[in-house]
């Protein structure tokens, strides 16, 4: 049993890092008011951005003359632009436009997982590869770099060490973030504009100012999932539609989590485990019954939204102007 | 002194029909125009030839133009099946789980009875089980919030994917032949459960049903005690409280409507047009549907404009892409490109702007 659980949870927290990526982003873009559907388009564009990054720099330099500084930093730099500005043209649509939210979000999808899928065809066919995806080993042996002592501390070191960078960078930014959400004037601020913006707007904090650069963060947070994904979990191989529907799982866990980033850390891995559960439940010859198993992380979410509704506590409750746009001029 | 801010935004209380109308046509084509410059700037091609292709593509042969009407039909259907339940505010997301719960009644009608019952007995089963199937998988969903107040946006998500693992399951059931992983054509070689033609046309018979559905649904919306109710629902849940309206009851049965109409989508995929049961079936329709049926505002009209220029868009991307050796994908981005435009329209119809006007100095 124990040697199930050593093999188990680092393969769950692998799966369940690009989720809490895109939580802890939801939910920074969520507390200012902005329910942002298109995080699942977001990931994609800040997975495929990061790819084109590191295809253009690894085939520019060749892959044995690769800096490893840059080959982790163009990537990153690519993965944040994009995604700043899926960031951006959501808070414009929405916050400038006073678009609806569900709506942009969802063609945000649209677009997101179409713009990702189009260009990773078309380094498909540029880099001449018989199989339909690429691989940039090179690069992703940089991001997938473990910490050196992981292999000598036994299970210890498989269960929490054996991770790269980017791992801990969501572990942190689920801790940054609910630190700066819950403990400082700033969040406090931004949990104003989420619940009441026109409350916020009269005590003379910038409502617009807010959404935008929560929103942008928070995607930005978002598309780091998408990358990792790529980079780290997928070694570096991009396959077109091979994110799937984590993006939306990402939307779901920001409710389990009842908008708490901290909680995403533990959920996001156990989403990731019920992810991969079909693996490692013997079905024998019987394929069909492992699709049965992959239904597991939907209806967990479902018994949980259930859950909530019927607790229905004052604390639990989602910022109370989601999904609406604010107009100052409205009452 | 007075700071006067350089633009002034007012909503606007109604805006004149034809202007309204030439604010979205403005909006298409300047979509269309950046569309164009993007497709010139990814392909290198003409963007003059690039149109002149897709709306070969689009309406080329006879058969491209069928098939362009049979996607309107199947997304139009879905469309003024999500339309009620938008009207009510109650965001059903899970139109592709609802359809493909359609599809897989209709499939499992096919399969299991398909040689058992005469051919009209069948496809009167087959419309009652998918019926049965898409409104079971929206009632589930609207109990939920009737009763507890459920987040029914990601509550239909999530039933979406559990749709698909249960046909992905049956789907390796009824593998034809054993481990091939897919289903194939049902019933070839009988025909079982496979909807008559119409006038020697594979796909008109869809195209009839949907066209009488959107008026009965517009009727439905429009002139009718129920569909008033769920109008009113929708505005206002307190004021349809205190006028009396059942509120529970009024959103499971307006979800019920929605989820068999979305079950008929389905039907109409296998029984009419594919013949077959995969998991992509329905391929994502549920949330253009949304889309659709959200910026027409419920408009029967304005939903068969905005699918016809979607479907025209995608059925000329796919031509796009196999002329020019481009990417399946190319479709969904100019998809996603014109449907931010007609929602960023959508701002200059609500709301006016005021620009600072430069003030004169008094003498």
């Amino acid at each position: 049993m124990f040697d199930f659980f050593v093999s188990l949870i680092p393969r769950a927290v692998s799966q369940g890092i690009p989720l809490m990526f895109g939580a802890v982003g939801e939910t920074v873009t969520e507390k200012s008011g902005n329910l942002n559907l298109g995080t699942a388009g977001i990931m994609y564009v800040g997975g495929i951005c990061g790819v084109i990054g590191a295809f253009l720099y690894e085939t520019g330099v060749g892959p044995e003359n690769m800096n490893g500084f840059l080959a982790i930093l163009i990537p990153l730099a690519c993965c944040l632009a994009g995604s700043f500005l899926m960031g951006l043209l959501y808070c414009f649509l929405t916050v400038t436009l006073r678009a609806n939210q569900n709506v942009t979000g969802l063609a945000m999808t649209t677009f997101g997982v179409g713009f990702g899928n189009f260009f990773g065809g078309s380094l498909i066919k540029l880099s001449g590869a018989d199989v339909a995806s690429i691989a940039l080993s090179r690069t992703s042996q940089f991001f997938s770099t473990k910490l050196p002592f992981a292999d000598k501390l036994g299970w210890f070191g498989k269960v929490f060490l054996n991770y790269s960078f980017l791992a801990y960078t969501a572990v942190a930014m689920a801790i940054i973030a609910s630190v700066l959400i819950f403990h400082t004037k700033l969040g406090l601020q931004l949990r104003a504009v989420g619940e009441s913006p026109a409350t916020a707007d009269a005590a003379g904090i910038n409502v617009t100012r807010y959404k935008y650069v929560a929103t942008c963060v928070g995607a930005m947070i978002s598309g780091l999932g998408g990358l990792y994904y790529v980079m780290d979990y997928a070694s570096g191989v991009w396959t077109n539609d091979a994110f799937g529907d984590r993006g939306w799982l990402a939307i779901a866990l920001v409710i389990f989590t009842i908008w708490r980033p901290i909680h995403s850390i533990w959920a996001s891995i156990l989403f990731g485990g019920l992810y991969i559960l079909h693996i490692f439940i013997p079905s024998g010859t019987n394929l069909a019954v492992k699709e049965i198993y992959k239904m597991a992380p939907y209806v967990v979410t479902i018994i949980v939204l259930i859950i909530t509704s019927l607790r229905n506590k004052r604390e639990n409750q989602p910022p109370a102007s989601l999904g609406l746009s604010y107009f100052r001029e409205d009452r | 002194m007075n700071k006067v801010p350089l633009i002034h935004v007012t909503r606007r209380k109604d805006i004149f029909w034809v202007r309204a109308w030439l604010v979205r046509i403005i909006a298409v084509a300047l979509a269309l125009v950046v569309c164009g410059v993007i497709t010139m700037m990814a392909t290198g091609l003409n963007p003059i030839k690039v149109y002149a292709a897709m709306i070969d593509g689009a309406f080329g042969t006879s058969r491209r133009l069928w098939m362009l009407l049979q996607n309107i039909a199947i997304l139009l259907c879905i469309s003024i099946a999500l339309a009620p339940a938008f009207r009510m505010r109650f965001w059903n997301l899970g139109g592709d789980g609802q359809a493909l719960m359609g599809a897989l009644g209709a499939a499992a009608s096919m399969i299991l009875i398909g040689d058992k019952v005469p051919n009209w007995l069948l496809i009167l089963i087959m419309i009652v089980v998918s019926i049965c199937a898409g409104a079971l998988w929206a009632g589930i969903p609207a109990f939920f919030k009737a009763r507890w107040n459920t987040n029914e946006t990601l509550f239909t998500l999530m039933m979406n994917y559990v749709a698909v693992q249960l046909v992905a399951f049956f789907v390796i059931v009824w593998e034809v032949p054993k481990g091939a992983g897919k289903i194939g054509i049902i019933n070839q070689n009988s025909n079982a459960g496979w909807f008559p033609q119409v006038g020697g046309q594979k796909y008109l018979l869809n195209v009839i049903i949907v066209s009488v559905l959107t008026i009965l649904v517009f009727i439905y919306m429009n002139y009718t005690k129920q569909g008033y109710e769920l109008s009113v629902v929708g505005e206002s849940e307190p004021t349809a409280r205190y006028v009396g309206i059942k509120v529970r009851r009024v959103i499971v049965r307006t979800m019920l409507l929605s989820g068999a109409l979305c079950g008929v989508t389905g039907l109409l995929l296998v029984g009419g047009t594919d013949h077959t049961l995969t998991t992509t079936l329905v391929g994502g329709r549920g949330f253009t549907g949304v889309m659709v049926a959200w910026l027409a505002k419920f408009n029967p009209v304005f939903m068969v404009i905005t699918s016809f220029l979607i479907v025209f868009l995608q059925r000329g991307a796919t031509e796009i892409t196999t002329t020019f050796g481009l990417n399946q994908s190319f479709g969904d981005i100019i998809t996603g490109i014109i449907l931010f435009f007609i929602i960023g329209c959508e701002f200059f119809l609500n709301y006016q702007i005021h620009f600072r006007k430069a003030h004169k100095e008094v003498a």
